[in-house]
């Protein structure tokens, strides 16, 4: 009754237009309160400088590649592609191999991956399917605080904390009990091989776990409905219901992990030896690429010394550019279409 | 008396209980991620822990104060470090944060087109682009031309890592200001530059500046990007063309020394780091909140 008295709304009005240069095209002249028509200059180049703000970003991508392709260019005349096949490090005799860092750099890499992923899979389901909401917020926050800690005081603190606890501890306890497989035997030294993969894990745990969080979060809840309403346990639920649906982000969450860890310099130089050898045992210390750069850059006396040492490093970049491309494609084909949240 | 309605209306479903074994799968699975959570917050504890410890019994007014003594005499600081650290992270962002706003500003309100996506793109992957190759290429770029190192060089490295992060965060900020305030701006007569300057960014300034200060966390305590860009520096210097010290460039030489006393400096330094990290992300953090930089003052 009191609804008929009020004025009805009038829905018929057209539509606002959504093209900003739709609304410029008023023209101002006709409108008292404005001064005549607006300049189009400013604008235009206020346009063209952000675009070439925009043009910048894929010219540094550009100006890494031509840095990187043209100082490695002596080294690649000289061994060609025999530079990552090789295992001979000598720089006295000008002969460079890059095999033990490459090889260095995966198993430590691979290595701490064994180690984050069951952990950082377990706090995201933790933190998106069985945390109290009061704990959420601070668990998510502690864990990206772990991400805040710069590389070196990582690598301090493993130094001094971590590698006296694998000397002491950890290393006697697999050498005795998984000796047999070869993986773990040798002299417990406490830095090595090893020792990198635990400061590597504890350093991706953060990522790994911030993005298969992010990706737990889009599983649709009615999902999740479903499969409790047929009688699953919470366990259950969340095998079939979300893990299942989310692998793919989880995946592309543990590759973006990944792409960290074969870059991450300074706390695996801190812990890994620095010593160019292929062992078998992880207890052995090794050398990555990325912390042969790091020792031996400012070192390198000849030319082709440090050509080789870029192209060590354009090796590195090429790899971490497919490994994060790729990530970034699963994630995205996880989370496309969702309200875009910060993942960086 | 819903419930004796619900009775009557839903007929009876035998649903036979939940076998033990499930159940038991249930609860090992709750407990092992309870004991992922432990696992992953122990090692921060300890670093935090440590680190503290350490650190607080070896900072002194001449930690803050004097440059670093030569091996084997007591005391001695890491006061050029710190400055150097400073006048590195100056010219970084003056660098970086204009390019990566603007960047930012390309994305979101002129980058909703393919050539976008691939700034997107670019951006993302850049992000992950270790940080010792950014040095190689600051090395290329200034090192060899300057011949020597220096401050500048260190800024750049740091710089190209900043630029991607900021060009993305701002923006998601952006995206978040309603198309209606901007329409609003435009229906007034405000040309497009002015409303994006005036009105966009300056009601997303708290936004943009969080994700100036999270890229400024993230290179504020990098050490590979400056070992052969700003290389390091036992004595003061001011001038930017001088190879400078860095106080991340400290602890890393510290840490890796056989000298107890060098060892207890690196913790010390270490502690700094964070604190001055820390509190510079808190000092914009406060200032964004009482208006001064804030968008509604």
């Amino acid at each position: 009754m009191s609804n008929q008295a009020l004025p009805r709304p009038r829905f018929n009005a057209p539509e606002p237009e959504r093209d900003p240069k739709a609304a410029l095209k008023v023209d101002a002249s006709t409108l008292p309160l404005l001064p005549g028509k607006v300049s189009e200059i400013p604008d235009a180049a206020f346009g063209w400088a952000m675009r070439l703000c925009g043009c910048a970003v894929v010219a540094l991508l550009g100006l890494i590649v031509y840095q990187l392709v043209v100082g490695s260019q002596l080294s690649w005349h000289a061994f060609g592609w025999k530079f990552f096949g090789q295992s001979d490090w000598n720089p006295v005799e000008d002969q460079y191999g890059a095999l033990p860092f490459i090889f260095g750099t995966i198993v430590s890499s691979l290595l701490s991956l064994v180690i984050a992923v069951p952990l950082s899979v377990g706090v995201a389901v933790f933190i998106t399917e069985m945390c109290p909401v009061g704990l959420r917020g601070i668990l998510s926050f502690t864990t990206e605080l772990l991400a805040a800690i710069p590389s070196v005081v990582y690598g301090l603190w493993a130094i001094f904390v971590l590698v006296p606890i694998m000397r002491a501890y950890v290393q006697p306890f697999f050498g005795k009990a998984l000796g047999w497989t070869g993986l773990f035997s040798g002299p417990a030294y406490g830095i090595g091989m090893l020792t990198a993969g635990v400061i590597l894990a504890i350093m991706i745990i953060p990522i790994i776990s911030s993005i298969t969080r992010e990706v737990l979060s889009v599983v649709p809840q009615h999902q999740r409905e479903a499969v409790l309403a047929l009688g699953a346990t919470r366990w259950e639920m969340i095998r079939m219901g979300v893990l299942r649906n989310a692998r793919a982000g989880i995946v592309g969450a543990i590759i973006l992990g990944l792409g960290r860890a074969l870059g991450e310099t300074m706390a695996v130089t801190m812990v890994i030896g620095n010593r160019p050898e292929i062992a078998k045992s992880l207890f052995a210390p090794g050398y990555t690429m990325a912390s042969v750069l790091a020792n031996e850059f400012t070192e390198a006396t000849g030319d082709l010394y440090l050509s080789a040492l870029i192209e060590i490093g354009l090796a590195l970049f090429f790899v971490t550019i497919v490994v994060n491309a790729l990530a970034r494609l699963m994630v995205w084909s996880v989370t496309r279409g969702q309200p875009a949240r910060s993942v960086a | 008396m819903n419930s004796n309605l619900a009775a009557a209306v839903i007929p009876k479903v035998d649903i036979p209980p939940v076998s033990w074994r499930r159940r038991a799968t249930d609860h090992v699975m709750t407990a092992a991620s309870v004991v992922t959570v432990i696992l992953v917050l122990l090692p921060l504890f300890a670093i935090f822990a440590y680190l503290v410890y350490k650190g607080i019994g070896s900072i002194n007014l001449a930690f803050l104060t004097q440059t670093p003594k030569p091996v084997g005499e007591p005391g001695g600081g890491m006061a050029n470090a710190i400055a150097g650290s400073v006048v590195i992270l100056g010219i970084a962002s003056l660098m970086g944060v204009p390019l990566g706003i603007g960047a930012g500003i390309f994305l979101s309100e002129y980058g909703r087109n393919r050539y976008g996506d691939m700034v997107r793109f670019v951006s993302d992957v850049l992000n992950g682009v270790p940080s010792i190759v950014i040095g190689i290429v600051a090395y290329g770029l200034v090192v060899m031309r300057q011949k020597h190192f220096s401050a500048l060089a260190g800024g750049v490295a740091l710089a190209i890592m900043m630029i991607p992060t900021i060009a993305r965060t701002t923006e998601q900020m952006l995206l978040l200001v309603p198309q209606a305030i901007r329409e609003a701006a435009y229906g007034l007569g405000v040309s497009r530059w002015r409303t994006t300057i005036s009105i966009t960014l300056r009601t997303a300034t708290s936004g943009v500046i969080t994700g100036v200060m999270l890229a400024f966390a993230r290179v504020a305590g990098e050490t590979a990007p400056l070992l052969f860009t700003a290389f390091g520096n036992q004595f003061w210097n001011w001038r930017m063309d001088q190879p400078t010290a860095a106080l991340s460039l400290q602890i890393f030489t510290y840490a890796i020394s056989p000298f107890d006393e060098w060892h207890r400096q690196a913790w010390a330094g270490a502690l700094v780091l964070i604190v001055l990290i820390v509190a510079s992300v808190a000092a914009v953090r406060i200032a964004v909140r009482h208006g001064t930089l804030s968008g509604n003052a």
